[in-house]
């Protein structure tokens, strides 16, 4: 669905621990925390592996597609309504996003969706996903 | 170790404001710590532990401390969210146990409502917060973190939008016969359907209320307890435990109270058939049905069934909950549900509920806090009393 008013980002503020996120989702790459101890890979991405502790992470593209684990439309109390939700990653891992450019109404759990990228206030790339024809 | 019969709730009191825009937080604070010393028969003097979490201004315990001239040996400012108060009294439990202190005072206060606080409005915890980055721009906020909570159980189980409106219709029908419940206009499943989409699929009538107040409790050793002239309410048992997102391997069915509420039934040495009334912490319809699920009051994914016409209603239905009205009628100070869930517990237990909610007989009761975000990260408190 788009709408005339867009809903503004709020920035997010970037530490020295998350900053090459952003610097790769400015480069059009979603990245997430893979662990070379123990194989697994975690979201968000993080320095130390939350799965077994680890300290041997590294931090890699993921694909940038998924399917949607569940989902909200905020409706009253927002200038813009805007969708939430998690998205589960062809790597296993969910994340929370927002699902843009699309009419909320027609959105089902299970629907495949793709990765796009929308600016936040401060010119941040943010990452949000979008569905996925077919 | 356990705090089974270690202690007692000796006084409760709940700020009857809902709205004080002319009061500080602190003053909410000390107004309620003065109304459970006074409920209790016991003075400031006899006070010798104090606990707070993040709602007390200032340093915390050591702000209110010195505001209200306490004299203490031990403090606590556990921060669990809206469950930290639940905690806080099993956290007394063990403290009178190991002899740490005699009478413990946990209060709560708060003014979102003057303040202007939504459950639509975005949470920030603060820049430091290692997962802001990744959910401030998405506009998480407490509505919608809930939702998808909710929608999840629908897609997972079949839960309708008119079971869950059951549980506003129970909260409704207690709050008619309270004098300071913000929403005493008993409800029909129909007009909590109807009413205006926040953040689909909860509706207005989903959602608590947005109220200024405040409450407090105090535990005592037995030896004092039964020195006051006020029927004995016992801890029998307590369990606190986080959930969150596990590295993305994220499960939006099933809560922390799974975790809480084995211990504290362990400790308590009792089954959910056995309990006679529940406080439920209902900042949502939502959350109460993941909750009863997950204290195993009824089978996971069988949720709405069991609260479905009029289950949780007192007198009628088989499990009376939140017979003040609940966070989702009667107050929600500082958006923190935990210690009205405790408060009405032990009126209860006291017999001193509104005689037309009254569990007739009630010598076991539940109290249940949830604090955080069942759609993030969030932190369960079960609380198991008895009336001696």
């Amino acid at each position: 669905m788009t709408t005339a008013e867009e809903r503004t980002i709020a920035s997010p503020p970037v530490n020295p621990e998350n900053e090459r996120y952003f610097q790769a989702a400015k480069e059009g790459v979603l990245l997430v925390g893979k662990c070379n101890d123990c194989s697994e890979y975690h979201f968000y991405p993080r320095l130390i592996c939350p799965h077994c502790n680890s300290d041997r992470t590294d931090w890699v593209p993921a694909k940038g597609t998924g399917v949607i684990y569940s989902y909200s439309t905020m409706r009253r109390g927002v200038r813009v309504p805007y969708t939430i939700a998690y998205v589960t990653l062809d790597e296993g891992v969910s994340m929370m996003t927002n699902i843009i450019d699309c009419d909320p109404d027609s959105l089902k759990i299970g629907d495949k969706v793709k990765l796009v990228f929308k600016s936040a206030e401060d010119g941040t790339a943010i990452p949000m996903f979008t569905p996925a024809k077919g | 170790m356990t705090i089974k019969g270690k202690a007692y709730i000796v006084g409760a009191y709940e700020h009857p404001t809902r709205k004080a825009p002319d009061k500080s937080v602190a003053q909410l604070h000390a107004e309620s710590a003065r109304g459970a010393i006074l409920d209790a028969g016991l003075s400031k003097e006899d006070i010798d532990g104090y606990f707070c979490s993040s709602d007390a201004p200032g340093l915390g315990p050591l702000s209110m401390i010195d505001y209200m001239g306490l004299k203490v040996r031990h403090m606590d400012s556990t921060e669990t969210g809206g469950s930290s108060y639940v905690v806080h009294v099993a956290h007394a439990a063990q403290a009178i146990a190991l002899g740490k202190c005699n009478v413990a005072l946990v209060t709560l206060a708060g003014r979102p409502r003057s303040e202007g606080s939504s459950g639509t409005q975005a949470r920030n915890y603060g820049a430091g917060a290692p997962d802001v980055v990744f959910e401030f721009p998405y506009g998480m906020a407490t509505a919608n973190g809930y939702a998808m909570v909710a929608r999840r159980h629908m897609h997972e189980f079949g839960t309708t939008s008119e079971q869950l409106a059951w549980i506003k219709v129970a909260a409704s029908h207690h709050a008619q016969y309270n004098e300071h419940a913000m929403l005493r206009n008993v409800v029909t499943v129909e007009d909590v359907i109807t009413s205006p989409m926040i953040s689909d699929p909860l509706h207005r009538l989903d959602c608590c209320v947005v109220s200024d107040g405040g409450g407090a409790v105090i535990v005592a050793k037995p030896e004092i307890a039964k020195q006051l002239n006020r029927p004995l309410v016992k801890i029998l048992g307590a369990g606190e435990a986080p959930k969150d997102q596990n590295g993305g391997k994220i499960d939006l069915t099933t809560c922390a109270a799974a975790l809480s509420g084995t211990a504290a039934f362990a400790e308590a040495g009792v089954k959910p058939a056995d309990i006679q009334y529940v406080s439920i912490y209902d900042s949502f319809t939502i959350t109460v049905l993941m909750q009863l699920e997950d204290l195993g009051f009824c089978k996971k994914g069988e949720g709405g069934k069991f609260v479905a016409d009029g289950n949780l209603i007192s007198g009628s239905g088989k499990l009376p909950f939140n017979t003040d009205g609940g966070g989702l009628c009667n107050n929600h100070p500082a958006n923190r549900g935990g210690m009205t869930k405790v408060i009405e517990a032990v009126r209860q237990l006291r017999g001193e509920a509104h005689p037309k909610v009254q569990v007739p007989n009630c010598a076991l009761a539940l109290a249940q806090g949830m604090g955080g975000n069942l759609g993030s990260r969030h932190g369960s408190a079960t609380l198991i009393m008895e009336r001696e």
